[in-house]
């Protein structure tokens, strides 16, 4: 037994010392640089318009984003868990693609398929000089766009696949014996089953899109038009006066803060989803005592 | 017949789910589809639910073919087997969600549910959630959710596979008188032939996507048509080498089946069973098993083992113990064919069934030997 206790504490001693070396000290150093120059210079250093417009930007992509990934997470999580087909396994590991492809590749993409030379480059051309538009994909926003959507898509679908697959069609089919429309269906009796793995797919995307850095990296190139947070973050500290790289620190220190907001809500809704569970299971057997 | 499927097919990939099934049901009957997992007896239930297509055949539900038929105008209500209650819904919600489809009136609504919880005996747990509800109130619900639409047929998909083992047997008498006080055609899909013998007015036994045989329980039990019934019904144990049997050396048949029912097993000093002790043949108890209200024992008759069940009431035995065996009857299994064949000896002696009681409830008192 005590033997037991040792590995124990062995362990605990290992993690935690990890944690603090690897995550907690590198991140309270950010922290503890950006205050480095005092509150007045790290209140300045985020009153630049470089600031506000890559808080924007983030914030204008970010929301797109998730957006269209929950958009597209919920219906391939239906379509890959509730109706079979030829290529469903090839579609199921295609959306797994971003995981475990290299951001700036995704960046690279956008710009073999959208830059001078590129493909696709012709049709949105042809697209501009018909309508008048002005549409540009490469070192503009919807670039930007484009590659922060690549790079997290499998987040909502991932989160919710499993849920869908874990309480299967039965209720579903109950309520079609009964005459539930398609919509109904959903609406009544998928998407509480689905709620709070949507809310925690969101979170995880969100927090995957405002700190992207590879793939945007790749495809903006402007300072205070198309540069996010990481990007400006970079920018500032590149640029090598001691001054900028004290503000980069500053800037940083939003996006921990961020994070953090995050990883709390995050946590609220694994801590919540669990809750309503067990509650109810305790309860349920309560009376069947 | 209110319900009839005629040569209806079903394949899933390479998997035929049934095939050519062809049966009748009439109305007003409790009907179990009962057979061995992938026997195609779910498949059945779902086809004429319509939550299946076949691939060919009629599906007939009063008179109408509904292959082309949304479930919902089939008018069935369905029973799953985890019961596939709304979880985000309370028990009032879960009644009343066929209701709402249909854009009922609120109050009609209310009366209707409040009807079926108290058919169901559920009445003041309607604000309760499915996860706050034991297996057996969940059933009900389920239940009466089914019912709920007043549908013309009901079915069941392994009513009772998900609650425990005490609370079944409970629950089987209640569905049956439940179901019978409704007077809705029901059919239910069971692996269980004690519950299939126990609850349904007719018995459909399937197996490898065909019906093997159709009747009531006691023909099921007691004249299995196909080897397949006869083995998949009552606990059968398989005689290969039967010519050692003393009374059955005549025939030539596959094997034997012999049931416990059909073996009797007696101390050579037992005085009721003294007229015909000359036709027994002895025989080494291998294992005995206690279930509970009586004993399963294994004995070794000339090699060949068979196996009987024995009254707690009676006097004990043990291992090792030599005993006089005879078995009153068999099925005989050639091909697909069943025969039931009874012991010569006895037969001759007209000792078998009439007279057997005779042995069995002496003066002595009930299974004095």
């Amino acid at each position: 037994m005590s033997k037991k206790r040792n590995i124990k504490i062995l362990m605990i001693i290992i993690s935690t010392l990890f944690v603090l070396l690897m995550l907690v000290f590198p991140l309270a150093s950010v922290l503890v640089n950006s205050f480095s120059k005092g509150l007045e210079f790290y209140f300045n250093s985020l009153k630049t318009e470089y600031f506000f417009s890559a808080l924007g930007l983030t914030c204008i992509v970010t929301f797109i984003t998730v957006i269209v990934n929950s958009f597209f997470g919920i219906i391939a999580s239906y379509l890959l868990t509730r109706y079979s087909f030829a290529g469903k396994h090839i579609l199921a590991t295609l959306i797994d693609i971003p995981f475990s492809i290299s951001p700036v590749i995704a960046g690279l993409a956008f710009i073999m398929m959208f830059g001078r030379l590129g493909w696709a480059t012709p049709i949105i051309d042809t697209i501009n000089s018909i309508t008048g538009w002005n549409i540009k994909i490469v070192f503009a926003i919807p670039g930007v766009v484009l590659a922060t959507i690549f790079v997290t898509f499998p987040f909502v679908s991932r989160e919710i696949i499993p849920v869908l697959n874990a309480v299967g069609t039965d209720e579903e089919e109950a309520a079609a014996i009964m005459g539930a429309s398609g919509f109904t269906i959903f609406r009544k009796i998928t998407f509480p089953h689905i709620k709070w793995a949507l809310a925690y797919g969101v979170v995880l995307c969100s927090a995957r899109a405002i700190g992207e850095f590879g793939a945007v990296n790749a495809l903006s190139k402007t300072r205070g038009m198309t540069f996010t947070l990481p990007l400006e973050i970079d920018a500032l500290y590149l640029s090598g006066s001691s001054d900028s790289i004290v503000a980069a620190y500053a800037v940083s220190s939003i996006l921990v803060l961020v994070s953090v907001i995050l990883l709390v809500i995050r946590n609220i809704l694994e801590y919540r989803s669990d809750r309503i569970k067990i509650s109810v299971e305790e309860r349920a057997e309560i009376k069947e005592d | 017949m209110y319900i009839e499927l005629k040569n209806v097919n079903k394949r899933f990939g390479d998997f035929q789910a049934t095939k050519d099934i062809s049966l009748d049901i009439e109305k007003g009957q409790l009907v179990a589809l009962l057979g061995p997992s992938g026997s195609g007896k779910t498949t059945i239930l779902r086809m004429i639910a319509g939550l299946e297509m076949p691939d060919s055949g009629d599906i007939v539900i009063d008179g109408k073919r509904v292959n082309d038929i949304p479930p919902v105008q089939r008018r069935v209500g369905f029973v799953f087997q985890n019961y596939a209650l709304f979880r985000y819904m309370t028990v009032y919600d879960n009644i009343a969600f066929g209701l709402d489809i249909k854009k009922m009136d609120k109050k009609a609504i209310k009366a209707r549910v409040s009807e079926l919880l108290e058919l169901t005996e559920l009445t003041g747990l309607e604000k309760r959630y499915p996860n706050e509800l034991s297996g057996g109130q969940r059933q009900r619900v389920a239940f009466a959710r089914a019912l709920a639409p007043e549908p013309g047929l009901l079915l069941l998909d392994e009513p009772f596979a998900a609650i425990d083992a005490k609370v079944r047997k409970e629950l089987r008498q209640w569905l049956r008188e439940m179901i019978h006080k409704v007077g809705i055609t029901s059919i239910f899909v069971t692996h269980d032939q004690d519950e299939a013998v126990e609850v349904a007015d007719q018995i459909i036994v399937t197996n490898n996507g065909q019906i093997e045989q159709s009747g009531t329980p006691f023909d099921i039990y007691k004249l299995p048509q196909t080897a397949f019934v006869a083995e998949f019904v009552g606990n059968p144990v398989f005689v290969k080498n039967y010519n050692c049997l003393r009374g059955f050396t005549d025939g030539d048949y596959d094997y034997y089946i012999i049931r416990p029912e059909f073996v009797e097993a007696f101390k050579s000093d037992n005085i009721h069973f003294k007229e015909i002790i000359d036709f027994s043949q002895k025989g080494i108890i291998k294992d005995i098993m206690f279930c509970g209200n009586m004993l399963q024992v294994s004995i070794d008759v000339a090699g060949q083992e068979v196996v009987t069940h024995r009254s707690m009431e009676r006097r004990s035995i043990s291992v090792g113990e030599e005993m006089n065996v005879i078995i009153y009857r068999v099925f005989a299994v050639s091909g697909n064919e069943v025969t039931l064949l009874e012991n010569s000896f006895l037969k001759e002696m007209d000792l078998t069934g009439r007279n057997r009681e005779k042995y069995l409830y002496s003066d002595d008192g009930y299974f004095a030997g």
